[in-house]
């Protein structure tokens, strides 16, 4: 079973929550499924990052082809101050578990 | 019959003046609007695709189309970036993004003169196997409304009508397969991560190709497993696959991980003579669940090569059971990586929260993103802790090389080609389909067409013959990396021995049926 801890952590690291215990439960049989790759045998075995490992990667010229979109890029963002996007203030950690409201 | 001619036919129509990009385009967006009840695309682009269709009306009238596509009417799916057109991914996270560029795939259609009708629907960020988790709503199989499956179905009561027992058409990218499968688009684009193009085409009676991972550009196509995703082409024939093949593939400088190597368009020859090709049946694609009327039409196809000569022989996939699970374990560890750009600040849904950086993102998340997706984050973020990182991801990547070096064995062994079913059984009900939850179900619907997607291998969805329920059933053929126009050419081959039936809609001929200016005859149905 997943530790309190591990679960906060987790809401912590990937910033989503588990909302009930449907979401916890969910992660358990996640794990369970996933517990069945320790049945093959793979002594030996490299890992496989990608199906195109025997190639190599194209590298171009370091010349600036693109750019200056400020404009366009900007559009999409909600909240906007000349040419910055705005944030919220960082360096303010999450509440702690006993504060929060998920499970 | 128009709207029902292939690609390729409907291309000699407008090169040769029978019917104009403009009337084709009107068409096209008339029949959308009247299957509206499909809800198969998500956007329709009518005035865009007007402007694109008279600019190819000027073009066809100065005898200068820009090739085989110029004003053919596609469709694409909501995932891939397109310039000045909402892209949303089915999800709430993205709701009224305005894409600021063309995904390269998209670039290329446009380049070539295509008609580009709408932006099609989807599972939300393209996780799952029916099209039913999008927030628009799901995707209703054109199958469902088909003459072919009324006079199949028995009405329970006469209050049930198709509006309770209308089936899935699959997914992910059930809109696109839909589109084409109800005649409002010549070919559209999908997305294939672990058979979100195969699994609908085979749902919805349609080709869906697979290319060879590096083959055809991923930029502009939002990411979801980075090692496995391509873009997906689903047409009405083989032969239409390879047109659409032959404008996308090659290099982009734009996507590191497409390979180098000069592609050269290709066309497919009509091959009658297959007694040169060895076909590899996998035995472990008998899959537990697998319906017995698709085991008997994979051992009918079989018996059509082995009667024309080829050499058909049973091969063994040895790990084909854990490539489930190794799929499982490696796409949420890329999911919950990819998914962490949706933060708010730069595009998309952003929540009010703002106490903190860290407050407003998890809002915004927890707003924005549905329970599987969640669900998805969250598995792959524990399987990427330091504590599980060794047992978990890098012990799944170990797996994958052995998934993928079955298939070089297979390969290394003289078989060309393997021919597998698509999916364990026709189209669900919809009702049935959404009492398993997504994960559980594409658990079990992914297990015929992922390994191909772990290999990078290039595979192809054929509609082979319909159900005893008048449900389209496919069969897969899967080939060696890079050589789709060995596998295509067989495909085709096979598609002409099947001689899958047409859809009986009552929509589309009324639709079709109507009289063209220019049309000298009707003669494609």
């Amino acid at each position: 079973k997943v530790s309190v801890e591990v679960l906060d952590h987790l809401e912590h690291l990937a910033l989503v929550d588990f909302r009930d215990s449907e979401g916890v439960e969910r992660l358990q049989k996640a794990i369970q499924f996933a517990d069945q790759l320790h049945e093959v045998n793979t002594d030996g075995v490299e890992p496989m990052d990608s199906v195109l490992e025997d190639r190599c990667l194209y590298l171009r010229e370091d010349d600036v082809t693109e750019g200056n979109c400020t404009k366009e890029l900007l559009e999409n963002a909600r909240e906007k101050v000349e040419e910055y996007f705005v944030a919220p203030p960082g360096n303010i950690p999450l509440p702690k578990l006993e504060e929060r409201e998920t499970f | 019959a128009m709207l029902r001619a292939s690609l390729r036919q409907v291309s000699a129509a407008l090169k040769e003046g029978r019917v104009t990009p403009t009337e084709l385009c009107q068409r096209c967006l008339a029949l959308i609007k009247s299957t509206k009840f499909l809800n198969a695309y998500i956007t329709v682009t009518e005035e865009t695709a007007l402007k694109q269709a008279e600019e190819s009306d000027e073009r066809y009238k100065r005898g200068q189309p820009l090739g085989i596509l110029d004003g053919i009417p596609v469709a694409v799916k909501d995932n891939f970036n397109t310039a000045g057109i909402e892209t949303t991914c089915a999800s709430n996270m993205l709701k009224g993004y305005i894409s600021p560029y063309n995904a390269t795939v998209v670039q290329k259609l446009l380049d070539r003169g295509a008609v580009l009708l709408g932006k099609t629907n989807l599972d939300e960020f393209a996780m799952g196997s029916g099209s039913t988790d999008g927030v628009f709503g799901p995707v209703r199989n054109p199958w469902s409304y088909s003459r072919q499956y009324k006079d199949k179905s028995v009405p329970k009561s006469h209050a049930e009508d198709e509006e309770s027992n209308w089936v899935i058409a699959g997914g992910s990218s059930g809109g696109s397969a839909a589109a084409v499968s109800s005649f409002t688009c010549f070919a559209a684009l999908g997305s294939d991560t672990g058979g979100s193009t195969r699994n609908p085409a085979a749902h919805c009676g349609v080709v869906g190709l697979k290319p060879t991972y590096g083959l055809i550009s991923r930029h502009g196509l939002i990411p979801l497993v980075n090692s496995m995703d391509v873009p997906g082409i689903l047409t009405r024939c083989v032969d239409d696959a390879a047109v659409l093949l032959g404008s996308l593939a090659g290099h982009d400088p734009k996507d590191s991980t497409t390979i180098q190597d000069e592609f050269k368009p290709f066309e497919l020859p009509n091959l009658t003579d297959v007694s040169k090709f060895s076909i590899g049946i996998p035995k472990e694609y008998h899959a537990p669940g697998l319906s017995s009327e698709i085991l008997a039409l994979w051992s009918k196809a079989a018996d059509i090569f082995k009667n024309a000569g080829a050499k058909v022989v049973e091969v063994s996939l040895p790990h084909t059971h854990y490539s489930i699970v190794c799929y499982h374990v490696l796409c949420t560890a890329e999911v919950a990586s990819n998914m962490a750009r949706f933060d708010g600040l730069e595009y998309g849904h952003r929540s009010d929260r703002r106490e903190s950086t860290e407050s407003m993102y998890a809002a915004t998340r927890r707003e924005g993103f549905n329970d599987v997706v969640r669900g998805r984050i969250l598995s792959g973020n524990y399987f990427l802790l330091k504590q599980n990182y060794e047992k978990y991801f890098v012990k799944a990547q170990k797996v994958r090389r052995l998934i993928a070096n079955d298939f070089v064995k297979v390969f290394r062994s003289g078989v060309d080609i393997l021919l597998t079913p698509t999916t364990l059984s026709d189209a669900a009900p919809y009702t049935e389909f959404i009492l398993e939850d997504n994960r559980t179900r594409s658990a079990q619907d992914d297990i015929l067409t992922q390994a191909a997607n772990m290999a990078g291998l290039p595979a192809i969805n054929v509609p082979t013959a319909l159900s005893e329920r008048g449900l389209p059933v496919g069969l897969q053929f899967i080939g060696r990396s890079f050589q789709e126009k060995q596998l295509l050419t067989v495909a085709k081959w096979f598609e002409k021995q099947v001689q899958f039936p047409m859809i009986q809609l009552e929509e589309v001929k009324r639709h079709d049926n109507a009289v063209f200016q220019h049309q000298k005859s009707a003669s494609f149905s």
